[in-house]
């Protein structure tokens, strides 16, 4: 079965990729993602507040408490060569590229355009296949209007677009006032896909600490449902790829996803919770078999074939199915 | 086209040493290193100032491959002591490699058994000493000959450099001739004024190098090597009937040395153009006197002898170079003839001899050529000698006159003394202070820095900027005090045309900056400018406010010399450019600026160049922000005009207050304000005994913030007070009636717990005895409950607070101490009512080990004797000028000793050895004396329970009863028994130290202490690193963490010391980490003190070499016990006569992973950012490791009955 699928303009032999996770900082993990037939890998992000902090951090402890007192002048051994951010992660790009044949995609995440320019130029260089901006926004600040926010994405784009050839993809949060006018937008500035959507780490409160902590927790099955429909509803709109990225475990979220017009579906909780060997190849071979079962040619076929027009009912992905929930479940 | 490689010195890189040869700013310490390593192929290190350096460079070029002129990368190892390095470079070199080691002081004493043995099989070597004080009455760190001097007898050459360029060219002579002689080297130089001073250096090419060693020395070296192949046998034992003749067989070679040095030193000379002799004589060819000297001094002397003989002085100048063997006809041809006197100047002391090692050698010398020939000398000189420099004293023009002066009377002075005022026995010169010779047109520059705020680094920079990027001669020398949170440095530069021979402190300076206003309060600056210098400040006031901020006296010297004042805000342009609170680029700025050594324009150009390359490798953003500091820094300084007159009448405040005891007044405050030079020989004590308590009187204010207690919120756990280094938080409960008198400020509220009804608490602070850490806070459990970012403690601006909490704190320290006998000593509430005996150290801000240290004092500190090891905790604990260690109302309090770093378990075993041989003596008298004393108190005293608090005080009291009744009794065993009777009360004995002791150079004797069954505790300060010489590996590194000696990262596994002590039996051990659990902290350090027999505490102890935010340090503990790196236990042999298991875990299973613990620790995310794989590869054998260890532990400590 032809399961072959165009992603930014990448061809790849499944829709089944990695999306950014621990797991590519592990060289074995990636080669084990590729023998379990992922067709393609996208990088652990790269933080542009972990690149500033970092400089800033070793020049920090480097000087703390140095030149201070006659028998300690300093406290740890100077280090010529600092793998600070890009280094690091172009090295370790290297790395991937020569282990495996999928192409690998490379995972910014920032809120400025200034260091990434540079910096797409390195991973172009050093052989991304291609780069996914995470541009990661919390609009706190009630001065910045919601265009205002928009422009900074494009803004970003445009700077990066500029300075690579290979494909970029964006990664987006569903919180976008008029997401498929901003889609729309991206499309024009020449994104070559949409990735739908970010997850940010939301902070629970610690009762017996009064502290804020961190919580991190994995997308459930059920959290399909926010990319498939806006997969569904932004597939006939815009020409550039689509990406599901939430909630993806089984072969029939990748098969629903297809049929919403996604070109990949991006998974993540599912290889970290059940592991890679477990899941992609079930996944694949579930797929193989609906689609023999049902009698399609290719994954091709299907793909878009239940999206926002095609699926003959445009209003079950808009407010009616909010209405029709609530009703069935009461 | 040259090749180059980068070289750093310290924490800034300062630039590219060619291989063929350029001239570069480095110390001594890496001159001799860069040498040593490319002449070496087996090097054997172990850490010890001011030698540390020379090792830890040479274990960075190894882990960065750099090759030695034969192209092949040394392998460096560092070793568990001195001792063990030399054993180390021994075997190396009886298997026919090139070895060298490097070291100073106690670790070249430690090596002395190894070089009789070196020498003996005359095997080549050079060991590179940056000679040090050996430690007498008291240690020191600083430089004098009294090392090397103690190892002269070993059958080692000794060949003297006198500043870093003599460094790296006689290190090289040694290392050839060593070859070519077979005589094992000892190169010295003066530790900390040649070891450490930046200075222009024209290091050796590599071709320069694989010219001086001749390959077939080398060869015939390894030929000479053990090997199955041609077995033969060294070490052998040897009987009366050989072994003499055999110790003579070795004669030529050392006849024939001195000749090899002196060829090596003409053929080096044709090569790089620099001319050595084994006695360089400098001065005037009929020159009545010669001072005769070796070490940095003799640039000083030779500087003085250019000025003196200007003026038409007959005066001169004999350098020793090789000392040993001593070339006793060379000598006498290197001295003119027409001399009449000479004066031998050492820089060491050897009591109750009849003279100083060089001058026995002078005098000796002189005798033999008169004895034998006599025939140089126009008419025989005489020879007197004196001790100049001990322990770094400054060694100036000024002494060196005086000297020259002296030796034209006709009854000089003989083993006089000079520098010093000596009142006792007359033995000093008197120094005209007002001669000097410094060339004026030299920039001489002074720099008051505080420690951390980057003002050294930036000299550095400097030197390396005017050294490197024009012809200038240049010196950095950079002075240091003794404390390690808010520490004053001084930094004294010389930029000019002419060489620079000064080897002393700047006297008169052209330009001097204050880089701290708080100085300006604290220290006479200006007493050291000449007229018509430049002053610099750096000032939160403005340009038009600065004049009034200055004291009288430095409104009176601005005016009198005519000086030039500038300020600026160094901090307000740091923030705005994004530098935080580190102000070095702004303030070298300024200097270039306005000092007029370099161009401006170029100047800056130069500034930013050197910026660029060191800081590149650490990014963009870093480079980016030092360049917008220069730019601000240029507009934001200012020139203040000197108005005509005065404007204050402030002065400087006292350094300690009336009240303080008359030693703290007269002799403290001294060395407190810089001026303890000026002390005389009468005020010392005979033998090293000083008062403690004194640490009380030195206020030094250094918080920028300090924390404020919210009553309303507070919980009262006093967990602030445990946590809080220095002893700055007191907590403590007393009634309704203490309060009388106190100030309105002072906050207090009912006191919570049963055992505390109807009393008030109060928690203070002490504001200027805190450094502002933010421990307290951090570990604050209480929140307030409407504002959650706030606790029941929380940090604010010190200024506004200070002098209501002054008055606060005041009356907090009359409040009467709460009984003790009241008091649960085993729970953390109840030991921080206890008051502390150990405070306001000099310890780092957020020091991990000195809440345990305090801990301890307040638990037994009125009945405890400790040993202490050398390292972090001897420095802040027993460094001057004063002393944290205190007492108590009563006057009691600990007593405290310092012997060694290696020998500290022993030292504390005799002190338990002597106790109990007191008390079974004073047992024996009791029973003598029975009926005189009375029976019942003698039963009552040998019987007495005095396991608890309650129980001691009745012995004391018993033990007064005791004494008063011995005045009255008439046998001679009354005085025995008055004189032993403290015996009878029981004593705590404490062995202090770090890891570096305990895991390493001490472990043997440790470990002897451990299986004595004796009852000693030991507290083992973990930081898992040698912190006090710079953060070098020691046992307890963990694996993957990066340390000095191990740049690559710690490759083996941190060793369980615990488990090993727990396999005795016998033994109490317990692992604690206060900040993760703090009630088996206190349960294990009282189990451990109530154990009749050896107890050892390993304590988690964060460190500021684990580069680590310090504020949150006690969040390390619990990231460090969560992951199972340190398994809380307690392990008690007195369970097992209950047939309970020994030993307990006091913390549940890894809840975190390693990496978890790591990744906050720049210590090991060094290594992630530096070599990602090994550091993957090291971590995850780390956690194999971890989770293997925990479960042996849990194992261990599962219940008996299970187990079965």
């Amino acid at each position: 079965m032809d399961l072959s699928t165009n992603y930014m303009g990448l061809r790849l032999k499944n829709p089944l990729v990695a999306g950014a996770s621990p797991l590519s900082r592990d060289v074995d993990r990636v080669r084990e993602l590729e023998d379990a037939g992922i067709s393609a890998v996208v990088m652990y992000s790269l933080f542009e507040e972990q690149l500033a902090h970092a400089e800033g951090e070793t020049e920090h402890y480097e000087e703390f408490g140095a030149e201070s007192y006659a028998e300690a002048l300093s406290y740890l051994p100077s280090v010529t060569f600092f793998h600070n951010g890009p280094a690091e992660y172009i090295e370790h790009l290297s790395k991937l590229k020569d282990a495996v044949d999928i192409p690998i995609i490379a995972s910014l995440n920032g809120a400025t355009d200034g260091g990434w320019i540079d910096f797409s130029r390195q991973l172009e260089a050093a052989g991304a296949d291609g780069i996914e901006l995470n541009i990661y926004l919390l609009a706190t600040d009630p001065s910045v209007s919601a265009a205002g926010i928009e422009n900074t994405y494009t803004d970003v784009l445009d700077a990066v677009k500029r300075t690579v050839s290979i494909p970029v993809a964006i990664k987006l949060s569903p919180y976008f006032t008029s997401l498929a006018h901003f889609a729309n937008r991206l499309d024009e500035h020449g994104a070559d896909a949409l990735v739908l959507f970010n997850r940010f780490y939301q902070p629970d409160i610690d009762l017996e600490t009064l502290d804020v902590v961190p919580d991190l927790v994995f997308s459930a099955r059920h959290e399909m449902r926010l990319p498939l429909r806006w997969v569904a509803i932004l597939d006939p709109q815009i020409e550039a790829s689509l990406a599901a990225s939430t909630g993806v475990f089984t072969a029939a979220d990748v098969i629903k996803l297809t049929m919403a017009g996604a070109d990949v579906a991006m998974l993540c909780a599912a290889l970290l919770r059940n592991g890679i060997t477990q899941t992609v190849p079930r996944i694949l071979r579930e797929i193989n078999e609906w689609l023999c079962e049902h009698e399609y040619e290719s994954l091709h076929q299907l793909q878009g074939s239940m999206n926002h027009e095609t699926c003959g009912n445009a209003g079950a992905f808009e407010r009616a199915n909010y209405l029709r929930a609530l009703n069935s479940f009461t | 086209m040259i090749e180059t490689e980068t070289i750093e010195t310290g924490t800034t890189e300062i630039g590219t040493i060619p291989m063929s040869s350029q001239i570069i700013a480095i110390d001594g310490n890496q001159a001799a290193a860069h040498v040593a390593h490319r002449l070496s192929e087996v090097i054997a290190i172990y850490p010890i100032t001011p030698s540390s350096t020379m090792g830890e460079w040479a274990d960075e070029w190894s882990a960065r491959s750099t090759n030695n002129i034969w192209g092949t990368v040394p392998s460096v190892t560092a070793m568990q002591s001195e001792g063990g390095a030399a054993g180390a470079v021994h075997g190396a070199l009886q298997m026919g490699t090139l070895s060298t080691t490097f070291t100073a002081s106690q670790g070249l004493l430690l090596m002395i058994p190894n070089m009789f043995k070196i020498a003996g099989e005359l095997t080549p070597t050079v060991f590179h000493i940056s000679a040090r004080t050996v430690a007498t009455h008291a240690l020191s760190i600083f430089g004098d000959h009294s090392d090397v001097m103690a190892a002269r007898s070993t059958g080692f050459a000794m060949l003297a450099s006198n500043n870093a360029q003599e460094v790296a060219d006689l290190a090289t002579i040694a290392h050839a001739a060593a070859l070519e002689s077979r005589i094992p080297f000892m190169h010295f130089f003066d530790g900390f004024r040649t070891s450490h001073e930046v200075t222009k250096v024209r290091l050796p090419s590599d071709d320069d190098l694989r010219a001086m060693i001749d390959p077939k020395l080398v060869l015939a070296h390894r030929e000479r090597g053990l090997t199955p192949q041609r077995p033969v046998l060294r070490g052998s034992a040897q009987n009366p009937d050989v072994f003499f003749q055999a110790r003579e067989a070795a004669n030529p070679f050392y006849n024939n040395g001195p000749n090899i040095v002196q060829r090596l030193m003409d053929s080096y000379a044709k090569l790089v153009g620099r001319s050595y002799n084994l006695f360089d004589y400098v001065g005037a060819a009929d020159a009545d006197r010669v001072i005769v000297m070796m070490g940095s001094g003799a640039d000083t002397v030779q500087e003085t002898i250019e000025h003196l003989t200007n003026r038409g002085e007959r005066v001169g100048l004999l350098k020793v170079r090789l000392y040993r063997p001593f070339d006793v006809a060379r000598f006498i041809d290197a001295l003119p003839k027409s001399v009449r006197t000479v004066a031998v100047l050492d820089r060491t002391k050897e009591p109750g001899a009849s003279g100083e090692p060089l001058y026995q050698d002078v005098v000796t010398a002189l005798m033999e050529h008169a004895s034998y020939t006599g025939n140089h000398f126009q008419r025989m000189p005489r020879a007197i000698g004196g001790r100049y420099g001990l322990s770094s004293k400054e060694f100036t023009p000024a002494m060196v006159s005086a000297v020259f002066d002296e030796m034209t009377k006709e009854r000089p002075k003989n083993h006089f003394t000079i520098g010093i005022d000596d009142d006792v026995c007359q033995t000093s010169l008197e120094v005209d202070p007002d001669f000097c010779t410094e060339d004026e047109n030299t920039i001489r520059a002074m720099f008051y820095g505080l420690g951390s705020d980057g003002t050294v680094s930036a000299n550095k920079n400097s030197i390396k900027i005017i050294g490197e990027g024009t012809d200038f001669d240049v010196q950095g020398y950079f002075v240091y005090d003794s404390k390690k949170a808010g520490s004053v440095t001084v930094s004294h530069l010389r930029f000019g045309a002419k060489p620079i021979r000064s080897r002393y402190l700047v006297k008169r300076a052209n330009f001097i900056a204050c880089h701290q206003q708080g100085f300006v309060d604290q220290l006479d600056m200006l007493s050291h400018a000449t007229d018509g210098a430049t002053f610099l400040l750096n000032t939160r006031a403005s340009a038009d406010e600065a004049w009034d901020t200055l004291t009288l006296d430095m409104q009176r010297t601005l005016i009198e010399k005519r000086m030039t004042f500038h300020v600026i805000d160094g901090y307000h342009v740091a923030a705005e450019s994004g530098m935080g609170r580190r102000i070095n680029t702004i303030m070298q700025t300024c200097f270039f600026a306005i000092s007029g050594v370099l161009p401006r324009d170029e100047a800056i150009a130069k500034i930013k160049s050197a910026i660029e390359k060191t800081y590149a490798k650490k990014g963009e953003a870093v480079v980016k922000k030092n360049f917008e500091a220069v730019d601000m820094a240029i507009a934001n300084l200012f020139e203040v005009p000197v108005p005509k007159t005065t404007t204050t009448d402030r002065q400087r405040p006292a350094s300690v207050p009336e009240q303080a005891p008359a030693f703290v007044r007269d002799v403290t405050a001294r060395m407190i304000e810089h001026a303890g030079d000026a002390l005389p020989v009468s005020r010392m004590p005979v033998d090293g005994t000083f008062p403690t308590a004194t640490a009380r009187w030195e206020k030094r204010g250094i918080a920028l913030e300090i924390p404020v207690w919210d009553p309303k919120t507070c919980i009262q756990c006093n967990k602030c007070a445990l946590v809080c280094p220095h002893a700055a938080i007191r907590a403590n409960v007393f009634s309704e009636e203490c309060l009388g008198g106190a100030p309105d400020a002072f906050q207090h509220i009912a006191a919570r717990g049963k055992d505390y009804a109807g009393l008030s608490y109060a928690l203070q602070v002490a504001p200027e005895d805190c450094t502002g850490c933010g421990l307290c806070v951090e570990i604050c459990p209480a929140k307030n409950k409407s504002e959650t970012r706030l606790r029941a403690i929380n940090m604010a601006a010190q200024p506004p607070l200070l002098e209501q909490e002054r008055e606060n704190f005041a009356f907090f320290l009359g409040l009467p101490e709460f009984d003790r006998t009241r008091l649960k000593n085993n729970t953390v509430k109840d030991s921080q009512f206890m008051l502390p005996l150990f405070e306001y150290s000099g310890a780092c801000v957020g020091c991990g080990e000195t809440p345990y240290v305090k801990l301890v004092s307040q638990l037994f500190g009125d009945r405890t004797v400790i040993a202490n090891a050398t390292g972090c905790s001897s420095i802040y604990g027993g460094n001057l000028p004063t002393t944290p260690w205190t007492v108590n109302q009563a006057g009691r309090g600990p007593a405290w000793a310092n012997s060694l770093f290696e020998d500290n378990a022993e030292f504390g075993l005799g002190f338990r050895l002597a106790v109990d041989r007191q008390r079974s003596f004073a047992g024996e008298l009791l029973e003598t004396l029975r009926d005189s004393i009375g029976s019942e108190l003698v039963t009552e005293i040998l019987q007495a329970d005095q396991t608890t608090e309650a129980g001691i005080t009745a012995q004391r009291d018993r033990v007064e009863a005791l004494k008063a009744k011995l005045r009255s009794v008439e046998t001679p065993e009354r005085f025995h028994l008055s004189s032993v009777a403290d015996a009878l009360i029981r004593q705590s004995i404490w062995i202090m130290g770090g890891d570096g002791w305990a895991y390493d150079i001490g472990f043997g004797g440790l470990d002897h202490v451990l299986a004595s069954g004796r009852n000693v505790n030991i507290l083992v300060l973990d930081t898992e690193v040698y912190s006090n010489t710079g953060g070098q590996m020691s046992k307890a590194t963990p694996r993957g963490a990066v340390a000095k000696f191990a740049a690559a990262g710690k490759e083996s596994e941190k060793k369980d010391l615990g488990a090993i002590a727990m396999s005795y039996g016998n033994v109490y051990v317990a692992q604690i980490a206060m900040g993760a659990n703090d009630t088996p902290t206190v349960k294990a350090i009282v189990e451990a003190e109530s154990y009749d027999g050896p107890s050892l505490i390993l304590a988690y102890s964060q460190c500021i070499a684990h580069g680590i935010n310090m504020r949150k340090g006690m969040d390390t503990h619990k990231t460090a016990v969560n992951s199972g790196h340190w398994p809380l236990y307690r392990f008690d042999p007195r369970r097992k006569q209950n047939g309970e298991n020994p030993l307990q875990l006091d913390s549940k299973a890894p809840s975190l992973s390693l990496e978890q613990f790591q990744s906050t620790q720049n210590r090991f995310n060094v290594l992630t950012k530096s070599q990602p794989d090994r550091a993957r590869d090291l971590h995850q054998q780390a956690q194999q490791a971890t989770t293997a260890r925990f479960e042996k532990y849990q194992r261990l400590a599962e219940p008996r009955a299970k187990r079965e």
